[in-house]
Order: C-alpha cells, then sequence, then structure tokens
C-alpha cells in the first residue's frame, strides 16, 4: 500500500505476447480516471530483444495523446514535477508466453488439484500435473518432464505427518528427469516444494544441487484444508527472479517499475498478467460484496476466473481461443454443438474448411453477416467449454471426510461440488476481442447468455479495452485508485438479464414481470421459450417485480415472486425465459433456425436481413 | 498511416537461403566451413542422454527400502546388462532367493532408501543433424551446428505437415487449377516431391504414399481429408512431427484452391532439380510456415535481392484476398482510403479497394488481405 501517499498520476502497462498497452491514470477531484491510452507492437523477440522498447513506444503515444511529457530520452519521469512525470509506474506481463509451470501431487485430485489451483492462482498456465497414481508409468513421467522444459514446477504431495515416500518418489522422478528452464540454459530450474514438511531433509538431499530449489508451507496441511497463499507467494517471487529476469530486457523494466511514497520511492513487481486481472476481480468481489465470474477469451487461450463464498479460482483453458486455437474448438465441442447456434444451414465440409483458414490466417477478421454469424457460434462453445472446465475446478475440497448425522446418509452431497453457483452469481464480466468488439453490444450480451447460462438475476459487463491487467497490479498499490477507475471507465455495463430456472410449455406464459421504467411502469409477459428485451440506460435503475408461473423459479422458490432492482446498460434489460436446467434448442435444423432467429429478432443482434441473405 | 504492411508468404525465384542447422544439445560438428553438401548428409552429431527406468527393488525383494543398498549387487556408476541380476536377497533360512533383474542394458544412476527405488538409465541416444539441402558451409557454429547457404529458388507454404525431405521435383498436372488425381500419379513419382494443382484428396494421397512420393506441393485440401490423413482433429497448427510417408505442403489453403500461377510457374520451371521441403507449421508468435527450397547453385555467387525494402500495401500492389467472401481471388490495391469503414457485418476497420483480373472492384478489410511477397 502507499503508505498514505497520495498518487497524483499512475501510468501502467501490459507486456502481451503481441502488443504492450499503456494506460495514463490521473486524480480528477476526489477520483481517479483514465487519461488516455496507448499501445504498440512488444518487442521481446528478434529483432528487438528488448522488451522496453516496446514498453517506450506504447508511453510515447500516451504522451502524444494526453499532451504531456512522461519522457526523458529513455527514462520514464518520477515523481511527477508540474506537468511532468508519473507518480508511479506499474507493469504486468504475459510476453514470451507467459509463465509455463508443471505441479505435482500424490493423488491426482486431491494434492494435485490443489497444486493446480495455486498455480493457475498465481497466473500459471499448467502445462501437466504428475502424479503418483496418473496411471504412467515411471519413464513415462520423466520423459514427460524432460519434453516439457517448464519454467517452473511446484512439488507438492501429502499432508504434514503423513507418508513421506511419494512425494520423495516425485522429487526422484523429477532428479532423474534433470529438466532444463525453457529460457536459457545458464540457470538452474526453479522448484518450489510444497509438500509433506517432515519430507523436507529428504526433498533438499535429491533437488537441492540439481535445481533452485525453494521451500514453502504445504498447500494441503491436513487433508480438510487448503493453504494456497505461501506457494503462490513463492511462484509470484520466483517468477521475477529467475522467469523474467531471463527475458530480454525485463531486468531494465524491472528497475523502472515502482511508486512514490512518503519515505520516497519504492520498488513494485512485475506481476503475470493473469494473476493482475484475478486481482482486480478479487478487489470487486471484496468491496461490493458479491459473487463474480469473469472471463478473457483470447485467440489462443480463454481465461476464467470466479469469486463465490469469498473463494478466487482461475483457469486457462490453454487451447480454447478464437484465431490459433479456433480448431481445437472445433475438436473439443463438435460440430454439431457449433451448428446448434448458426441460424442457416451450412455443409458441414465447408465450414471445416474455413475454421481451419482461421487457423492458419489467425489475423483476419469477418467482413460478411454470415462470417460474423460463424465466429460467434464457435465463441459460445469456447466460452462455454472454459466454464465447463472452471466448474471442474473450482470445487470443494476433495477427499474430505465429512461428519455426517443419519439423516444425512440419505442426501446425494459429497465433497469435491462446484462452488460456482449460477443463481447467486451477481456480475458477469467478459473481455477479449469477440467479446469486446463485437460489431453491436447486444451480440456480447446473448454470448454470454448462451455460453454461461446464468440464472435468475445476473449483471452483465465487458471490459471495453482490456485494462484489468493494469488495474489489478495498480490494486497492489492503490486499492482505490483501481477501483476508481474500473467502475468508471473500464466496465461497460451491458444491462441485467433475469431467467427464471425450469422448464415450461412452449408459448406458455412464464413470467410476469412489472418493471418501473423511467418511463412508467412496464407490464410484461413473456411466453416459455421467448426472450423481451426493455430499455434501461447506463446508470439508471428500475424497481421490477416478476411472478414465474408454474414450476419455474427465480431463485425464491418455484412459482414464487420476487422483487428486485435492475441495473441498467447499453443493452437494457434482458428476460430470457427459454429454460435453464434443462436449457435447450431443437434439434430438427428448421425449427433450430427459427427458433434462433426468433431470439435473434427480439434482442435486435443481427440485422433482419440475415436470415434471408444468408439461408 | 502511409503504408499498410500485410506479411506475405515469400515466392521468390532467386534468393541467398541460409539456414542455421543446430543439434538440440552440445556435440560434435563434423563437417567443415566452405564443404559443399548434399541434403541427406550429416553436418553435426550428438548422444542424448539415455531414458531411465525406475526399478521398485525393495519391494521386489521383500525388504525394508532403507535395508536395499546391502542387497545390492551394484552399486551407483555400474554398467549392467538386461535381464542381469543387480539385487538379491534371502529369506526363510535361506530357502528362497529372491532377485531383481536389470530391465535395459546401462548404467545404475540412482539407488533410494526412502523410495526402495533404483534408477537404471539406458545408453544414450544419438542424434544427427542432416544438411536439409544441397548447398555450402559457410559457418561453423562450435558443438553445436552449422549455417548453410544455398544461391536458389525459395517458397513457402501457408500450411503443412511431416518434416524435412529432399528429392527431384516432378509436376503431375497440367494446371494450376487442376486436381491431382490418383490416375495422374505412377511409378515414375518415387522418390520424388510432386508438385499438384489446386487440390489432393485422400485416395491420391494413399496413392502417393504407396508409390513412395517424398512430398507433395499443392493448392489446397479439405480439412476432413487432412482429419483422415492424421488420424485426428488438428486442433492447433503446431505440426512437422508426424510420420505420415511423406510430407505435404499446402500453398493456399484449406478447399480447392487453385495455386497462384505464381507459385505453379516457379516449381514448374523446376522440374527435374533437387529440391528440399519442410512441412514444419507453427502459427503461434514466432510464425513458422511450410517450405520448398531448391538450389540452384551451391556455390556461392553474389546474388543482388530481388526484392528491395519492404514496402507495405500501396497502391498497385499485388495482394490475396485470405477470407471469404474473396478467399483466394488474387488481385491488385487500387485504393486505400485513411478513414475507417463499416462492413456487410457492421464491424468498422481499415480497407483497401482492390481490382480483381476479370475487372471487378472489390472493398476489404485490411487484415483479411495478404501482399504477394518477391
Amino acid at each position: 500500500m502507499s503508505e498514505g501517499k497520495e498518487l497524483r498520476s499512475i501510468l501502467a502497462t501490459d507486456c502481451g505476447s503481441t502488443t504492450t498497452k499503456a494506460i495514463l491514470i490521473e486524480k480528477q477531484g476526489d477520483s481517479y480516471r483514465l487519461v488516455v491510452r496507448g499501445e504498440a507492437p512488444t518487442t521481446v523477440e528478434a529483432p528487438f530483444e528488448d522488451v522496453t522498447k516496446g514498453v517506450l513506444n506504447a508511453i510515447m503515444e500516451v504522451e502524444e495523446l494526453a499532451g504531456r511529457k512522461l519522457l526523458d530520452g529513455d527514462k520514464i519521469i518520477v515523481p511527477q514535477n508540474g506537468t511532468e512525470g508519473v507518480d508511479a509506474y506499474l507493469s504486468t506481463s504475459s510476453a514470451g508466453g507467459g509463465l509455463q509451470m508443471m505441479v505435482t501431487g500424490v493423488v491426482k485430485s486431491m494434492t494435485g488439484e490443489s497444486a493446480e489451483r495455486a498455480a493457475l492462482g498465481a497466473g500459471a498456465i499448467v502445462m501437466d500435473i504428475v502424479a503418483s497414481n496418473d496411471r504412467r508409468l515411471p519413464h513415462e513421467k520423466i520423459r514427460r518432464i524432460r519434453d516439457l522444459r517448464p519454467d517452473m514446477i511446484l512439488l507438492s504431495g501429502g499432508i504434514d505427518g503423513g507418508t513421506k515416500t511419494h512425494v520423495v518418489e516425485l522429487a526422484e522422478i523429477i532428479a532423474a528427469a534433470d529438466p532444463r528452464p525453457r529460457l536459457g540454459s545458464s540457470y538452474d530450474l526453479p522448484v518450489i516444494y510444497a509438500g509433506n514438511q517432515d519430507a523436507i531433509p529428504e526433498i533438499e538431499e535429491r533437488l537441492g544441487g540439481k535445481t533452485s530449489l525453494e521451500v514453502t508451507e504445504n498447500i494441503r496441511p491436513v487433508m480438510e484444508r487448503e493453504n494456497l497463499m505461501p506457494a503462490r507467494h513463492k511462484i509470484h517471487d520466483l517468477f521475477m527472479e529467475h522467469v523474467m529476469a531471463q527475458a530480454p530486457g525485463y531486468k531494465k523494466l524491472m528497475s523502472w517499475t515502482g511508486y512514490q511514497t512518503n519515505s520516497g520511492w519504492t520498488s513494485a513487481p512485475i506481476m503475470p498478467t493473469p494473476a493482475a486481472v484475478g486481482n482486480i476481480i478479487q478487489t470487486i468481489a471484496k468491496q461490493e460484496g458479491i459473487q463474480v465470474v469473469g472471463v478473457d477469451i483470447g485467440g489462443a487461450t480463454t481465461d476464467v476466473f470466479s469469486v463465490f463464498q469469498d473463494v478466487f479460482n482461475r483457469t486457462v483453458s490453454a487451447n480454447l481461443g478464437m484465431s490459433y486455437s479456433v480448431s481445437n474448438v472445433l475438436a473439443e465441442a463438435g460440430l454439431p454443438n457449433v451448428m446448434r447456434w448458426v441460424p442457416f444451414d451450412m455443409d458441414e465440409s465447408e465450414l471445416r474448411n474455413r475454421i481451419k483458414n482461421k487457423m492458419i490466417r489467425p489475423t483476419t477478421i469477418p467482413q460478411s453477416l454470415e462470417e460474423l454469424i460463424i465466429e460467434q457460434a464457435i465463441s459460445r462453445e469456447a466460452l462455454r467449454l472454459a466454464f465447463e472446465q472452471h466448474k471442474a475446478l473450482a470445487v470443494g475440497l476433495k477427499g474430505v471426510q465429512q461428519e455426517r448425522t443419519i439423516s444425512d446418509t440419505f442426501e446425494q452431497s459429497s465433497s469435491g461440488e462446484t462452488l460456482i453457483d449460477l443463481l447467486g452469481l451477481d456480475l458477469l464480466v467478459g473481455s477479449g476481442g469477440v467479446l469486446s468488439h463485437a460489431p453491436r453490444r447486444i451480440q456480447s450480451v446473448l454470448m454470454m447468455l448462451d455460453a454461461f447460462l446464468p440464472e435468475g438475476v445476473t449483471q452483465l459487463a465487458v471490459d471495453s479495452i482490456f485494462m484489468m491487467p493494469q488495474l489489478g497490479v495498480l490494486a497492489e498499490v492503490n486499492e482505490r485508485a483501481a477501483t476508481d477507475v474500473f467502475v468508471a471507465d473500464c466496465l461497460i455495463r451491458l444491462g441485467t438479464a433475469v431467467a427464471p430456472i425450469g422448464k415450461g410449455k412452449e408459448g406458455q406464459t412464464a413470467l410476469k414481470a412489472t418493471i418501473q421504467l423511467p418511463s412508467g411502469a412496464q407490464h410484461v409477459e413473456v411466453p416459455f421459450g421467448s426472450m423481451v428485451r426493455l430499455p434501461l440506460a447506463v446508470g439508471e435503475t428500475a424497481n421490477a417485480t416478476f411472478e414465474p408461473q408454474g414450476k419455474l423459479d427465480l431463485g425464491s422458490g418455484p412459482g414464487k415472486s420476487l422483487q428486485t432492482e435492475l441495473v441498467g446498460g447499453v443493452g437494457g434489460i434482458f428476460l430470457d425465459c427459454r429454460g435453464r436446467r434443462p436449457f435447450e434448442i431443437p434439434t430438427d435444423p428448421a425449427s433450430r433456425i427459427r427458433k434462433l432467429t426468433e431470439w435473434s429478432d427480439a434482442l435486435e443482434v443481427y440485422p433482419k436481413e440475415h436470415a434471408t441473405a444468408s439461408a | 498511416m502511409a503504408h499498410a504492411y500485410t506479411p506475405g508468404l515469400r515466392v521468390t525465384t532467386r534468393t541467398r537461403i541460409v539456414k542455421e542447422r543446430r543439434l538440440p544439445l552440445k556435440g560434435e560438428v563434423v563437417v567443415k566451413a566452405g564443404e559443399v553438401m548434399r541434403a541427406e548428409d550429416v553436418v553435426a552429431r550428438t548422444e542424448l542422454p539415455g531414458n531411465v527406468q525406475p526399478v521398485k527393488a525393495a519391494s521386489m525383494l521383500g525388504i525394508h527400502q532403507e535395508d536395499l543398498e546391502e542387497y545390492m549387487l551394484k552399486k551407483v556408476g555400474d554398467h549392467v546388462a538386461k535381464d542381469e541380476v543387480i539385487a538379491t536377497a534371502k529369506s526363510f533360512f535361506g530357502l528362497f532367493k529372491s532377485h531383481v533383474k536389470a530391465p535395459v542394458d546401462g548404467t545404475v544412476e540412482s539407488i533410494s532408501t526412502v523410495t526402495g527405488q533404483l534408477i537404471i538409465r539406458e545408453a544414450p541416444i544419438p542424434v544427427e543433424v542432416h544438411a536439409y539441402f544441397d548447398g555450402t558451409v559457410t559457418e561453423i557454429i562450435p558443438e553445436e551446428g552449422v549455417v548453410m547457404e544455398a544461391v536458389g529458388a525459395f517458397l513457402q507454404g501457408i500450411f503443412g505437415v511431416g518434416g524435412e525431405t529432399s528429392g527431384e521435383l516432378a509436376l503431375a498436372v497440367q494446371k494450376p487449377d487442376e486436381e491431382l488425381t490418383p490416375d495422374k500419379l505412377n511409378e515414375s513419382h518415387a522418390g520424388k516431391i510432386v508438385i499438384g494443382g489446386s487440390r489432393i484428396q485422400l485416395p491420391a494421397i494413399d496413392r502417393a504414399k504407396q508409390l513412395g512420393v517424398r512430398a507433395v506441393v499443392v493448392g489446397g485440401i479439405d480439412d476432413a481429408d487432412l482429419k483422415q490423413l492424421l488420424g485426428y482433429d488438428l486442433g492447433v497448427a503446431i505440426t512437422g512431427h508426424e510420420t505420415l510417408g511423406l510430407s505435404l505442403v499446402v500453398t493456399e489453403g484449406f478447399g480447392r484452391m487453385t495455386m497462384a500461377s505464381r507459385t505453379f510457374d516457379l516449381l514448374g520451371g523446376h522440374v527435374g532439380r533437387r529440391a528440399s521441403v519442410n512441412g514444419a507449421t507453427q502459427i503461434r508468435a514466432g510464425v513458422m510456415r511450410p517450405e520448398v527450397i531448391i538450389p540452384t547453385e551451391t556455390h556461392l555467387t553474389d546474388v543482388r535481392e530481388e526484392e528491395g525494402e519492404v514496402q507495405g500495401l500501396t497502391i498497385g500492389s499485388p495482394i490475396r484476398a485470405i477470407r471469404t467472401p474473396y478467399f483466394g481471388r488474387l488481385g491488385e490495391v487500387t485504393a486505400l482510403p485513411p478513414e475507417l469503414q463499416k462492413l456487410e457485418s457492421e464491424a468498422t476497420v481499415r480497407v483497401l479497394e482492390v481490382r480483381f483480373p476479370d475487372g471487378s472492384t472489390a472493398v476489404l478489410p485490411r487484415a483479411n488481405v495478404e501482399m504477394i511477397e518477391t
């Protein structure tokens, strides 16, 4: 924290694998606001091989746009002096493929999963989980570790005081593999030990000389409790000390980042981009006391973040994305799942070729409406699959013996249930090209509704220009500045969705609503299988009473009414009576096309002529 | 912005081809600078550490792991032969003996008294790096490899599968829009790099494999056929490690795609000459495209590069449309309006105007064309 010193201006960059993005934030009156944003190509790879060149280029663009001097030659002016310079410079990075880790655990679904959650939460991509019970033979595990060349290994396994044999065996496997780090062979591979504390001497004996071993607290000291933070902090430290320090230009960049405090200039670490995004999402959840899901869909990967019951989880689906990995979405989802979102007939072979052509020319964009519709259909499946993976990992602890009474034994509850509660979800935030740059904002609304199927009352938003990373690293230094900008400038409020759970009869009234819109009270009846959109602008709210019909449920119980306040946005209010648990799309092509067109028309998602133009 | 630069694929008739040929880890370079090599010649070799085989010795002997060393017949560093007894224990007053035999030839790497496990390391695996194309060694990278150079034609495809290979170029079609069908392949194509036209389908690929064709260079392939060929649905475009029996270079894209006439003419002009092909493709940061190298002069001469400095897109630039609805069409830039324009998809982007050879014109997003580089 900034020790009471008020920051007048903040410059923050995010060094992505292709683009470096800089934002300038200034204190205006009582709150912090985004002033301008600039960007330039990232310069980690040849011919530049110095990340700071791209950073300086992006800052130069900010200087021009803001009309303010920030640089003195190749140096950022700190602290602010009159109108020149800034009081803080911070940065995140995912350049060079981000942080790639391998983790280990004794039992894959217990310590293995805890290790995976620790690494993902720290912003890493988990390349593989090696576990004693993963059914691979030891030599197969050794070969795998050698082939992967991770940036770092998190070695965990066993509870404190438990058996040591398995976790020591894992250390022996790592020692036998003698893995070399991905970036350069001039330093030893960092290995973090966060397993059974009784085995520390044996682990040190086996790995001490061969790797750069760091020991920290056990991530699973007892079966009933996870302790992920010490391992996550260690991952961040080693990311800075070893991995980042090897990347071209980062030593210089690390010497720049910091902020002004009462006691002078304090340096600040560079955060892995996904860790920073997770940070801002947690900050918002904590400040507003809400449950949040955030998603960032990129060209190669899709990240999902959630905070439920104060527990933060992050997953990365490494091969679900809209360009480099687009073909993998088709391979994983299967053609029928993609086609169910396409409101016209299309030959399978033609669709396959088009998707592959996007994969080999990833920077192209949809020119025709038909191409846009296909791309948005694929994105629904990428988002759905990434969210499925997230639900499977964001779970309560497995392997925990629960105390039960006789009555409990008749219930189906078991350990390892997902924490994701769609009915309790308050805010769903989307970002990434296909969501942030959809030609119509309402297209993002429908993509998110279709992919995530939120239940009850849920607010939707998109990150307009993807500045969550910079705000995440800023939250570490000045939480208020980060949340001010997040609320005022980062999020574009799309509106609020209202979706009852359950199944009704097609065409029969599913929901009666009375909404006090600024233009006057509006009474609406929505038939089952339909959607209705009502206007409610950004900054406006409306009190509403909903009466779900039959056994449909908005969270108050089947058929029970619900009074709530709705928050407006650029899309307004969306009454989604298409059903949940199950949500169904007709399987015969003619009915499917009719329903998709009906929903699209109700929300004005695509220009009306698309059906005739494309069919 | 005065110029928009969209990198395209290189199709060059005469250029200096320079490639580093490196070992995966340090080893021995077996050639000297100035030597003239054939594609298949070895330039450097090394040995990768052998695989390791763990053996659960203590449990096999029925002893406590901490006692393992007492029962070992071999020490760390000792050589062992496959099936050789390396540890033994007597039980039941010496009536029964249990043995641990080496599962492979190798050396004892470690003996663990915590896990009761032995690790045997197998013999090193030899690795060789070949010259890849006919050319001259111009530089030695000590202990790592060499730099190979040649002068000749060079072209990149958009996508490929299969690794490095070399052979004589042969033409199997008459025109670039002709499909490469099985009936156009015969025994004379064995061991050669065959140039097809607009598309190859699975029956022709199977025929080519049967005949022993080394590589096929063709305009397009259907994704459904690629899936059959690989045996799986390719998710991410990282290829080159496949062992398919041949390498494949696709010059235009997926579907039936007439090979660009410049590419077709260039390849056709070198029929009978030796060429090298690599199907490896990697479409991520640090993009790698498949390639065809046709060395024409292995003794190096001065090359005045045909291309000048990359100018970016300008009026008159030859381009190829790379996305539906104009996919695969070649044309010439007629205007580069600076202002953003709204497309049919309602996206507002930078565009350019293009004239196709039949005289028709179209407005395309700049992101959806690539320059044809020379």
